[in-house]
């Protein structure tokens, strides 16, 4: 163990430098809106914060998955809106009857992740077209539910999930948090979350290496489903009431790549983490809050989103510097 | 070694690529505890036969046995649980994850079903050990590690895979010297452990160190299996050469050492792979790179076309300094130059685009009218070139990948000519193409340096070095070892520069 904890800490800020500063962005942007905000940080200000940001960062997780393979996935947004529909009709009655409903939810969402990967494994297709059809095909089964805004979600579930607890803590986060411990972390340290990360790197020498290539695909675009379904009933509950929108769902899978970006993730696959994506979204929803309590027109929000955005991917743009052979620029 | 079964073995293997065959009835076998060296010219069929040894690609015939049983090794991962295990030239490494991840990549060590991070560094940390790289922290990415670390990280990760069989494919181009010998001591320990060792390497003296046995290659066919010491040197060479000229080259006009110097390269270095070289190129002349695959000869011709960053030394054209910082610059020298690369499909050519498209797009200023591109004057450039070259093409609007691999390149040569290159840089440009097309592309460069081009010609074809060029430098391990010219051309000493044994060495 020569070297021992320090150097071992030296190499975790390192792989971990992307995700370090997006958190760093995000503290310092929070900061500036809490301490602007005419009523400072009460639970109500972070609850209200914290159930809007953390719909993009679910969103934002699940296409982490796909981007970490080298992939990417355009229908996370339009699950997203999907299984709010399918919720909005589902999750309903008593209370059993609806924690029924998520289960159920959960599972559709997954089933719809599934069958992106298995077009992609098996059908062999770019996964940006696959889940440019297929997402168009989950929104036209939102449209199917809900033709037009409404339904009647379970509230007791709702309120309990929006709320805080104890008084203080945003139940959303806490619900965040639960899916980091409960999905994310094991996955990570899963062989096929691994397997994910080899795939993304370099898939043909994770294929020689004996890396199960085509599971670890199939397991990332599931999640993804998933994930943008847990996103889906977190939009149910904050509504209580589902609605097929076309401007949703796109909002939500540009924004979500974007929040992959600003978290550190890699669109060229092999290196990011979820974690980042949840600071990215972060980073993307205060953007917002800051813009209002600055009095700032709202028109100005893609304008310093972009801005945001081009900051974030010029931090990962300084590796050019090292190039020797320029051929490699290009790869 | 009649009295025991072999643990590997090949059965009248055969594997064809297209109408191409790489390997023909190949019959191999492989023992526990014995060393055996694969020998053979470049494309000689070793790759193809390590690849199906272990697991990478299908036999087009024949069969594959482990210990006496067949077997069919449908990927590598099948071919490792079977304990043949390869450390493959072109590293199967993951650059964006940990040594400690790459060493346990397939059965990391689990604690409650999820991977231990503590265990795999710490296994990460003796397979380290093991192979003497201490220096190497198990949580560094691969990526920030230098290539002949990596190198040891792959044999690491080899032997964790516990091999019955090892086989090593020019494992040691990359190491320094200080590594070797840890290999080769790791390799012994293997052998006396009773592991079975292949090993490919182009260096004679690497063989003579460590094989028991040795087995000869060429075009596709085993020639001979021996054990160490009952063929001389110069009759190993032999055997790997054997084979008779059948191309006809056009006539070498007279040697003329007062032609000016196109091109004048002085010290040039670039990391490992381009060491302190120096030549002159004078025009009319067309010279060679010979030396065996991968000895510097690309990053060369890609250093003088200005693609390599912070090459050291200096070049001048046409007796004027240039620097190069790309590809447009090169074609602007004093005299212009032309890189026609080792992969067509890659960086020769728009695949998808037309023929017309492709023949133009480096030539364009040329072509340019009052508005814009001047299509007759377009039209008239491409239909020389197609006359020129004898392209056989549908139409001049067929995509360029509707096109055979021959008058693809042709293509590619096409698109350079066009550009009147004064210094012509060749790489590897008769790689996988027919022979009439390969005699076409012989006549056209005479033709070019008759016309007064400079002409710089890398190939892995011995013979067609031979026939074409008028000098040709052999280089190894990014010098030059060796230039040869006149009646010292010949594929003798070729091999043997290329192979690093000649004269010098063999009097020491």
């Amino acid at each position: 163990m020569s070297g021992g904890t320090m150097s071992n800490g030296r190499y975790w800020i390192a792989h971990n430098a992307g995700v370090l500063t997006a958190v760093v962005l995000f503290a310092v942007m929070f900061t500036l809106y809490v301490s602007n905000h005419s009523a400072g940080l009460t639970p109500a200000v972070a609850t209200t914060a914290a159930n809007k940001a953390v719909l993009l960062a679910l969103v934002a997780m699940a296409q982490t998955l796909p981007v970490l393979t080298r992939g990417l996935d355009l229908s996370v947004g339009m699950v997203f809106v999907m299984t709010n529909c399918i919720a909005s009709a589902i999750v309903v009655g008593s209370v059993g009857e609806g924690l029924l409903g998520v289960v159920a939810v959960l599972a559709i969402g997954a089933l719809a992740g599934f069958v992106n990967g298995a077009i992609v494994v098996w059908g062999r297709l770019q996964p940006i077209i696959t889940t440019l059809a297929t997402g168009a095909v989950y929104y036209g089964i939102a449209l199917f539910i809900r033709p037009s805004p409404g339904g009647d979600v379970q509230s007791d579930i709702a309120d309990l999930l929006t709320g805080q607890l104890f008084g203080t803590v945003p139940a959303a986060l806490v619900v965040l948090l639960g899916v980091v411990l409960v999905i994310w972390i094991p996955y990570r340290r899963s062989v096929l979350g691994r397997a994910a990360y080899a795939v993304g790197s370099n898939e043909q020498a994770a294929y020689m290496s004996g890396v199960p290539v085509q599971r670890a695909k199939l397991l990332a675009y599931t999640l993804a489903g998933l994930l943008a379904a847990v996103g889906g009933l977190m939009l149910t509950f904050n509504t209580y009431s589902g609605e097929a929108s076309a401007p949703i769902a796109g909002a939500y899978t540009l924004n979500s790549i974007a929040a992959v970006v600003i978290g550190g993730t890699s669109l060229f696959g092999g290196w990011g983490s979820a974690i980042g994506s949840i600071f990215g979204a972060f980073v993307l929803r205060t953007i917002e809050d800051l813009l209002f309590v600055f009095d700032l027109p709202p028109l100005w929000q893609p304008l310093f989103q972009g801005v945001v955005l081009l900051v974030a991917v010029s931090l990962g743009a300084f590796r050019i510097l090292r190039v020797r052979n320029r051929l490699e620029l290009f790869t | 070694m009649t009295d025991r079964n072999p643990y590997l073995e090949l059965k009248r293997i055969s594997k064809r690529y297209g109408g191409i065959a790489a390997l023909s009835e190949v019959d191999f076998s492989v023992y526990a505890g014995e060393i055996q060296a694969v020998l053979g010219e470049n494309g000689a069929g070793k790759s193809t036969l390590i690849k199906i040894a272990s697991g990478v690609t299908d036999p087009t015939e024949g069969e594959v046995l482990i210990e006496g049983r067949p077997v069919r090794f449908r990927n590598p991962t099948e071919a490792m649980r079977a304990g043949v295990v390869c450390v493959f030239q072109e590293l199967s490494l993951l650059p964006e994850l940990t040594v400690a991840d790459n060493l346990s990549i397939v059965d990391p060590p689990k604690w409650g079903g999820m991977i231990d991070a503590g265990a795999q560094r710490d296994r990460a940390r003796a397979l380290l050990k093991r192979v003497g790289c201490e220096d190497v922290h198990p949580l560094e990415l691969v990526r920030d590690l230098p290539l002949s670390r990596r190198q040891m990280v792959e044999i690491a990760k080899a032997l964790g895979r516990d091999p019955r069989i090892l086989i090593l494919d020019e494992a040691t181009s990359a190491l320094t010297a200080d590594d070797v010998e840890r290999v080769y001591a790791i390799i012994r320990e293997l052998k006396a452990s009773g592991v079975g060792i292949l090993y490919v390497s182009h260096r004679m003296r690497e063989i003579e160190a460590l094989a028991d046995t040795a087995t000869v290659f060429r075009n596709g066919r085993r020639i001979e299996t021996f054990r160490k010491g009952d063929r001389s040197v110069d009759a190993i060479i032999e055997m790997m050469i054997g084979r008779e000229v059948t191309h006809q080259y056009p006539d070498k006009p007279a040697p003329r050492p007062d032609a000016p110097v196109a091109l004048k390269a002085a010290n040039l270095s670039w990391g490992r792979e381009i060491q302190d070289v120096s030549f002159d190129l004078k025009r009319g002349e067309i010279v060679g790179l010979g030396g065996l695959d991968g000895q510097g000869q690309r990053e060369l011709l890609l250093g003088l076309f200005g693609v390599l960053k912070g090459v050291s030394g200096s070049i001048a054209v046409d007796g004027k300094p240039i620097a190069l910082n790309g590809p447009r610059k090169a074609m602007r020298a004093p005299l212009p130059m032309a890189l026609i690369p080792e992969d067509r499909k890659t960086e020769g050519l728009m695949l998808p685009m037309s023929v017309r498209d492709n023949m133009t797009l480096a030539a364009l200023p040329r072509l340019l009218g009052r508005f814009g591109i001047d299509s007759d004057k377009e039209n008239a450039a491409v239909n020389g070139m197609l006359e020129r070259l004898r392209v056989k093409t549908p139409d001049l609007d067929a995509p360029v990948s509707a096109l055979s691999g021959g008058n693809q390149q042709k293509v590619v040569l096409a698109k350079w000519l066009m550009t009147a290159p004064g210094i012509i840089l060749l790489n590897d440009p008769t790689r996988g193409i027919d022979v009439g097309t390969k005699q076409e592309i012989y006549r056209l460069m005479r033709e070019l340096a008759n016309q007064g081009a400079a002409i710089l010609f890398y190939s892995t074809d011995y013979a067609e070095l031979i026939g074409c060029c008028d000098r040709v430098l052999v280089i190894y391990d990014g010098r030059i070892r060796r230039e040869l010219a006149g009646e010292a051309l010949n594929e003798r000493n070729l091999l043997q520069s290329a192979l690093n044994i000649d004269g010098a060495e063999k009097a020491a």
